[in-house]
């Protein structure tokens, strides 16, 4: 049993007109076995608290911490968070010409677990992975996501989340800009890696959608920085209703009706 | 819409422009610009020296060139002093040996020729001819020439290695000729080591239905300073790939040319250079799209560190009016990866007819991408080794086109030991 733990977050980014403050005080605990939804309208610091926890060199913490298991993750580099367990499923995630998934998916989970995979297990399990996510054979010969399709890209991530088996997932709008038949096979991905009881997930998104593929036990609303409202799976029906409009005259006001 | 298309392709060069100074093809924005195209034309474009990458002087004859003052558009970058003499001196050094063998020292392919012949031979000029005095010099100056057949309809299962060995300093001549006859296919390897100062000549004859791949290796000694002027002609249906490797030498220079003769061509042009401190590495190539529906591609990559490190790319691509159907993209990339490097890139793209299938061209010469780094990291790998990862996937794109596995994991090796010299 693992716990991710994010106490009073204040992030901040440069920008040319000076320093922006996105988030505001987020605490949230995860633990393992636990998928929590993070909910929110465009630009209020969603994909902030996910590129913040994987250490995206752009944000900076101004105040509060990240822990896992006790660990200080901010004082962790990338590559350390990585190998302590934490994944990023990238909204957009980068081409790198030249590196081919084979090699890539190689080389990482050789960093990962510090030696490399067994070459026979290794091909079959990552032949195995790519048939249910539906991804075809000939990718492994291809250039990391170059040349992919959005949805191809956002497969290519949970492939990667089979493969590396990590304690926390962070799911950044995975189902953004998916077909319901490629969201299916990317929640089902998701499904599979849960199911063995090892993981916890943080599941941001802008939609309602993918809650019907990926139930969530928590759905913490975002607005402007903070957690606006805090609930079970009911709220996510909410919002599915009302929308985020209710939060943001609130946000524009300064309170919050229920 | 197909009405129109045919009564523009009419009306097109004949018919007075509806307005002063426009066609179909646009604006005229000077008289200049409008003399005829010449095929032997001795000056620039109509009073504007260099004007068009069709105006370049050509000449088999080095009095025909001014002497260089290093203000010429194809020489601004070079630095002058740096040539050895190549550009002033009389070429009379000993050329570096040429050896024919197949990979990794084994029996050239069966079939391929190689033979030693004199200046009168029927096969020298078919395909080149000097557009710069260095390379005129050595047209002048060479006494015997090496050619190298592939005969027609020959397949050749391993690539032809050419071995080029240098051996003195004293500037030297050389002129090699490759003939890719019909409907062969073959890949031949102008292997470069050793020390040297050389002009050279390379021509490349590539007739109807050919598919010739030709892989110049520079990776000299440290001292060497290599020009070397590569000219493609290519035939009906014919396929070439031309891939320049350059990577060791004090100054490298190699101007690698493609003219589609008859309609139906396809080039790939790739090239790979990486610079350390102090090493100029130049790169200047041309496609020149003559006739109707040919294709080519251009990919250009260089990576740069240390102090002085400086490489130039400049890529023309010259359609000509008769070129309808043309399709044609060139791309250079450039990574620094330190301070103190610079990387010159100028893409040339001229367009004479508006009937073409596409053409375009990019440009980019940037740092580490540091998303392609926080990606790699991401997943758990350690920096220095996403930083190896990035270089070597950025290089091994072209590496990868070579297609001889020998000199692809030789090559290969060559850049890791550049990534492991700059401590990257």
């Amino acid at each position: 049993m693992s716990t991710l733990e994010i106490k009073d977050l204040h992030v901040s980014i440069e920008t040319e007109q000076g320093t922006k403050q996105i988030l505001k005080g987020v605490s949230l605990t995860i633990q393992t076995g636990e998928i929590h939804a993070i909910m929110g309208p465009n630009g209020s610091g969603k994909s902030t608290l996910a590129a913040t926890i994987a250490g995206h060199p752009r944000y900076t913490v101004d105040s509060g911490s990240i822990t896992l298991d006790g660990e200080d993750v901010l004082e962790m580099s990338v590559d350390e968070r990585a190998r302590a367990g934490l994944f990023l499923a990238m909204q957009y995630p980068v081409e790198v010409p030249g590196v081919t998934m084979t090699n890539f998916l190689r080389t990482a989970k050789t960093a990962l677990d510090g030696e490399a995979p067994s070459l026979r297990t290794w091909t079959k399990e990552v032949k195995e992975a790519m048939a249910h996510l539906r991804i075809d054979a000939d990718f492994a010969q291809r250039n990391v996501n170059e040349g992919f399709s959005g949805g191809e890209k956002k497969r290519v991530e949970i492939l990667q989340l089979e493969l590396f088996k990590p304690k926390f997932a962070i799911m950044d709008e995975t189902d953004s800009g998916l077909d319901v038949d490629a969201l299916k096979v990317v929640s089902e991905g998701h499904n599979r890696e849960f199911a063995r009881g090892a993981m916890g997930t943080l599941l941001i998104t802008h939609y309602t959608r993918i809650l019907r593929y990926i139930k969530p036990d928590f759905v913490h609303v975002f607005v402007d920085g903070k957690i606006a409202e805090e609930g079970g799976p009911e709220l996510a029906d909410r919002l599915e209703e009302e929308g985020y409009d209710r939060f943001l005259a609130a946000a524009a006001t300064g309170t919050v009706k229920a | 819409m197909t009405e129109m298309t045919e009564k523009a392709r009419i009306g097109a060069p004949s018919a007075a422009p509806v307005i002063d100074g426009f066609t179909e093809e646009g604006e005229n924005l000077s008289p200049l610009n409008a003399g005829p195209v010449k095929a032997h034309s001795h000056g620039g474009g109509v009073g504007v020296p260099d004007s068009s990458r069709a105006g370049r002087l050509t000449s088999y004859k080095l009095a025909d060139f001014a002497p260089l003052t290093g203000r010429e558009e194809d020489w601004r970058f070079t630095p002058l002093k740096r040539l050895r003499g190549l550009h002033t001196d009389a070429l009379t050094g000993a050329a570096p040996k040429i050896a024919v063998s197949g990979p990794n020292g084994s029996e050239a392919p069966a079939g391929i020729t190689v033979e030693t012949v004199g200046r009168d031979d029927a096969r020298i000029g078919t395909a080149g001819i000097p557009e710069d005095r260095v390379a005129a010099a050595a047209w002048e100056a060479f006494a015997e020439a090496t050619v190298i057949t592939i005969p027609a309809e020959l397949q050749a299962e391993t690539g032809v290695i050419v071995s080029v060995n240098g051996h003195s300093k004293d500037p030297a001549a050389q002129h090699i000729v490759i003939v890719a006859e019909k409907f062969s296919k073959a890949v031949v390897v102008l292997d470069h080591k050793g020390s040297a100062t050389l002009s050279q000549n390379v021509e490349v004859d590539v007739r109807d239905g050919a598919d010739l791949t030709v892989v110049s290796v520079q990776e000299w000694d440290d001292d060497a300073v290599h020009a070397s002027a590569q000219a493609a002609r290519i035939g009906r249906d014919a396929k070439f790939k031309h891939v320049a490797v350059n990577l060791g030498g004090d100054l490298v220079r190699v101007t690698p040319a493609s003219k589609f003769t008859q309609p139906g061509g396809e080039v790939e042009m790739y090239g790979l250079y990486f610079a350390d401190a102090g090493q100029h590495l130049e790169q200047r190539l041309f496609v020149d799209h003559a006739v109707p529906n040919c294709k080519s591609r251009v990919l250009y990559k260089g990576a740069l560190q240390g102090k002085g490190a400086h490489t130039v790319w400049v890529g023309d691509v010259l359609i000509r009016k008769e070129a309808e159907g043309t399709d044609t993209y060139e791309v250079n990339r450039n990574l620094v990866l330190t301070d103190g490097a610079r990387a010159d890139s100028v893409p040339n793209l001229e367009i004479e007819t508006g009937l073409i299938e596409g053409a375009g061209h990019a440009s980019a010469t940037g740092r580490f991408d540091d998303e392609q780094l926080f990606y790699l990291m991401a997943r758990g790998i350690p920096e220095d080794d996403a930083r190896r990862l990035v270089v070597r996937g950025f290089l091994f794109e072209i590496i990868q086109q070579i297609k001889v596995p020998a000199l692809e994991e030789r090559l290969a090796a060559a850049v890791e030991r550049e990534l492991a010299a700059g401590n990257i």
